[in-house]
């Protein structure tokens, strides 16, 4: 057996969230990735962030596909319902959850094989929809469960464990979300919980699809010298263009922001998010220059973090699609059936 | 011979020139009269300028199925003249369009050729080509009508109606009508030994496609989220789907839907999305055709091992590979029945025709909620896109719709601890719980190893439990699915077994072989697993059978497979061309067969 459960021991002083839980109701299982493994700090943070905004967690899904990073919806929050579907299709059944019901928040977590080779498509489509979900890709460039391939995110001139370096272009996933017209952009490093608490709280509640890409390097197969996704190369290359801050509704900004450093920026829940920006020549809502920022650090080597793109003016799915209001799961049969008088009625035409 | 309501019709024009309105009305004003028909629609994979044909059956016996005969031709391709020429049956006639010179090479001299210039009189009458082109169309219903003796008047109120807002169309429809009417008159003693004459046999009765039905029936069912990827012969099952939602299910004051319909970006996505929705608790369903299922296996096994209801219709197209898409087939039976890796086998449901779809479909709802598990309606192209009469729908104000065994919040709440898969009564159908409704129904789905209580594992014991409870499942299906219609008389030792669009041509064999004094009994099989009566059948004959439309001989094998039926009994009787299948084809290889001694 490769699970087991963890007792559920909360300190009395732990601090409790707004419905009274404390973080210990957000776990899951204990974790069987390997010591180290950049996902269980990923765990961990969706954890924290989950408890933070106080969401019920039977009102969460935990959506995910198949490798290393699919398995974590085992290891937070086992009160929520988890899909673990097949591999690279996570999106595909996220967008059938959600249609059925508009009420529950919707966490996916997916990684660079799952999302950027056997599902790039999905992901793409989803992306297109502007499917209200926050689509978590824990990124290592690498496949665990095979033992060490590259993958679509290995970046040209890393070098794996055994074998030749990657000669070929990485998929970006965060520039791909940006041209697709994802709302919600974010990137950040496993190993930042500061900066990836927050992004992961905003990301929650914006209504549309956000997409944090998180680099979360794999200690067994791709955390040597001359890989471009160990921790020592990423700390190395890191580089800050934003951090935020996540408002809760109701709450006012207390925090003292300097003049032009600091941009709060609404959302539909009446939340907010702070936008403090490091580099001040970033503007988070242009896609154009978005994109080239992105580029031009990509090609001096650096890997950008921070809340990359905003935009909450953008319809979501169901409003795409005109829907109720009420999840169409939860609609009577009496209100979809038109009866038997109107289905005589309706047949004139065929006679 | 003269013969009265016993003819059969074939036109012959190029898609995309509006003939499918010139054939529907010819079709519909039979009906109209009260003389059953039957059409089938024989298009190419095309959008404009291939051939295409139709053909109309007048069976005022009622049969269901096509006859291999033609009586009357239409010939208005000139490219495929050689060919329409040489199908006609002796003593059949042939209309063709004179304004041009014919080849007098082909000419046969045991059917009667009749020449009417229908271009010549279109473009005199017509101005502009698109309305020339449409009225030659329309004109040669008018000469049909002459030569059949079809009511004018009949002909006259249906075109008020299909043209209710725009009266210019029918003064110039009805000025082509009575141009092909007028010249067919001058040209032939009319009407023709052969013609139609008024019945009263098609009153409750209308002319739907299995598509239109099946959708309906989705729309009738309560089904809420239709996923979907765009493939012939399936996409016109969506469209109508769509269609009655428009109509139905949007809410008067805010404009909003009751339904959402996503069209995917293939059909893994659309199994996904269906399999996504109905976790959550929606009525959600996919329409395709086999390459279709082919790609969507993977998912249909995760939802086969993880247990969810999932509705998937295939209206099967000729095969393998692309195949000819246009064309039928039964051809999907064994890649649906065990779809996936591992071991799966999944329900299928066969209706016979449109009617039927309607009622399998909501069916099909009921049977994946209640077992937990993907159900596929067997639809083809012959039932899912041709006209069929049918009895009118009917609606049982009193239906509930079946969602199985969902636990609510109250039930919950109420339980010390909730297990996805445990046997609870017996039938090999656990309790599921919906995301969203209490913290105590959380578990987490996967398609990876599981015990009875829903957790991960790789116990070969835990994992054979589950394994093994989903064949108890699999015989409470046996037992609650449709059981076969059978019509069985003591003294006879052969019998026909067929699904789906074999039944017309089945049944009309039956009464053409006992004409020749041989008695064969009847069962049509409505789903697999096979139900009980399914065996029982087989056991009684010395010889039974086997009539289906694929080369492998795969309902025969699925018999075998199944419910371990004597393979020594079942001949194969294999209807593969492509075309729908005849009674025909049935007579001729009984009594081949027979002659080889292989009667009862």
């Amino acid at each position: 057996m490769s699970y087991i459960t963890k007792p559920k021991v909360a300190h009395p002083g732990m601090p409790r969230n707004k419905l009274g839980l404390t973080s210990r109701d957000y776990e899951g299982m204990v974790s069987t990735l390997c010591a180290g493994c950049g996902h269980d700090s990923v765990t961990a943070a969706i954890i924290q962030a989950v408890f933070e905004l106080g969401i019920e967690p039977h009102m969460l899904a935990k959506m995910s596909g198949i490798g290393c990073s699919s398995k974590t919806p085992a290891y937070f929050i086992s009160q929520s319902h988890g899909f673990n579907s097949v591999h690279g299709r996570m999106p595909s059944v996220t967008t059938g959850a959600y249609v059925a019901n508009r009420e529950l928040t919707y966490v996916g977590v997916s990684g660079d094989g799952d999302s950027l080779s056997i599902g790039v498509g999905q992901f793409v489509h989803a992306i297109r929809r502007n499917l209200n979900m926050c689509y978590i890709i824990e990124n290592n460039g690498v496949y665990g469960l095979t033992k060490g391939q590259f993958s679509a995110s290995a970046d040209i001139g890393s070098v794996p464990k055994k074998g030749l370096p990657n000669a070929q272009e990485p998929i970006d996933p965060a520039s791909t979300a940006l041209s697709l017209g994802a709302t919600y952009i974010a990137r950040s490093f496993s190993g930042d919980k500061e900066q990836l608490i927050p992004l992961l709280k905003g990301a929650l509640m914006h209504r549309g699809f956000a997409l944090v890409d998180i680099v979360s390097p794999c200690v067994t197969f791709n955390d040597h010298e001359g890989s471009t996704k160990s921790y020592a190369h990423t700390r190395q290359f890191y580089h800050h263009v934003s951090d935020i801050d996540y408002i809760p509704p109701a709450e006012e900004i207390k925090a003292a922001y300097a003049e032009g450093d600091a941009m709060p920026i609404q959302m539909h829940d009446g939340s907010a998010i702070v936008l403090r920006k490091v580099d001040k020549n970033y503007d988070v809502t242009s896609r154009a220059s978005a994109f080239k920022y992105l580029r031009e650090r990509f090609n001096a080597d650096e890997i950008t973090t921070g809340l990359l793109y905003l935009d909450e003016s953008r319809a979501e799915m169901h409003e795409l699609m005109g829907n109720v209001e009420t999840p169409l799961s939860q609609l009577m049969l009496d209100g979809l059936n038109p009866g038997a008088e109107e289905l005589k009625k309706l047949q004139s035409r065929y006679r | 011979m003269a013969t009265e309501n016993d003819v059969v019709i074939k036109i012959a024009t190029v898609n995309g020139t509006g003939s499918a309105s010139a054939n529907g009305l010819l079709m519909k004003s039979i009906f109209r009269m009260g003389v059953p028909v039957v059409g089938k629609n024989y298009f190419p994979s095309n959008i404009q300028g291939l051939p295409t044909w139709y053909e109309i059956r007048v069976t005022g016996d009622g049969y269901k199925a096509r006859s291999n005969r033609v009586d009357v031709m239409v010939a208005m391709n000139a490219q495929t003249y050689a060919r329409d020429m040489a199908e006609v049956t002796p003593g059949g006639w042939l209309i063709y369009d004179s304004t041009w010179p014919r080849s007098q090479l082909l000419d046969r001299n045991d059917i009667t050729v009749i020449g009417i210039p229908f271009s010549k009189m279109c473009n005199e009458s017509f101005d502009g080509a698109r309305a020339r082109i449409l009225m030659k169309n329309i004109a040669y219903v008018g000469a049909v009508a002459a030569l059949l003796d079809i009511d004018l008047e009949v002909i006259t109120a249906l075109l008020e109606e299909t043209f209710a807002a725009k009266a210019h169309m029918i003064d110039s429809n009805m000025r082509a009508i009575r141009l092909g009417f007028d010249q067919a008159q001058q040209t032939v003693s009319c009407p023709l030994p052969t013609t139609v004459a008024a019945m009263e046999a098609t009153s409750g009765n209308i002319i739907i496609d299995g598509n239109t039905a099946a959708g309906l029936g989705c729309m009738y069912a309560g089904a809420t989220v239709g996923a979907w990827y765009p493939i012939t012969p399936s996409t016109s099952l969506m469209d109508a789907f769509r269609e009655f939602c428009l109509r139905y299910r949007v809410e008067p004051e805010s404009g909003k839907r009751t339904y959402c319909i996503i069209q995917a970006e293939d059909e893994l996505a659309a199994i996904g999305m269906v399999i996504g929705a109905a976790w959550n608790g929606a009525r959600s369903f996919t329409p395709t055709s086999g390459p279709g299922i082919s790609l969507m296996s993977e998912f249909i096994g995760y939802a086969y091992y993880a247990e969810i209801p999932t509705v998937i219709f295939n209206v099967q197209r000729t095969g393998p590979s692309t195949g000819m898409p246009t064309r039928t087939q039964q051809c999907d039976i064994l890649s649906c029945a065990y779809a996936s890796h591992g071991d799966t086998k999944h329900v299928l449901l066969f209706p016979a025709d449109p009617g039927e779809c309607f009622y399998a479909a909501v069916n099909a709802f009921d049977m994946a909620e209640r077992l937990q598990t993907p159900v596929m309606v067997m639809l083809d192209l012959d039932i899912g896109m041709n006209d069929w009469m049918v009895p009118e729908l009917e609606w049982d104000e009193s239906y509930v719709p079946d969602r199985g065994k969902v636990l609510n919040a109250e039930q919950l709440e109420e339980m010390e601890n909730f297990y996805r898969y445990l046997d609870v009564d017996g039938d090999g159908i656990p309790y599921r719980s919906l995301p969203g409704v209490h913290p105590k129904g959380a578990y987490f789905t996967r398609g990876s190893g599981h015990t009875k209580f829903g957790s991960y594992t790789e116990d070969s014991a835990d994992y054979k439990e589950v394994i093994d409870r989903l064949l108890v499942k699999w015989e409470t299906a046996r037992s609650i699915l449709p059981k076969p219609e059978i019509r069985y008389s003591k003294g006879n030792k052969a019998g026909i077994i067929t699904i789906g669009s074999g039944d017309g041509a089945c049944t009309e064999a039956l009464d053409r072989l006992a004409q020749q004094n041989v008695e064969l009994n009847y069962c049509r099989i409505k789903a697999f697993p096979f139900s009980y009566e399914v065996s029982e059948f087989i056991e009684q004959h010395e010889v039974v059978y086997v009539v289906e439309q694929n080369r492998d001989a795969q309902l025969r094998m699925l018999l075998i497979n199944d419910i371990e039926a004597d393979q020594t009994k079942l001949v194969p009787l294999l209807h593969y061309d492509g075309m729908p299948i005849n009674s025909e084809f049935v007579v001729d290889r009984v009594l081949e067969e027979i002659a080889k001694g292989r009667a009862a």
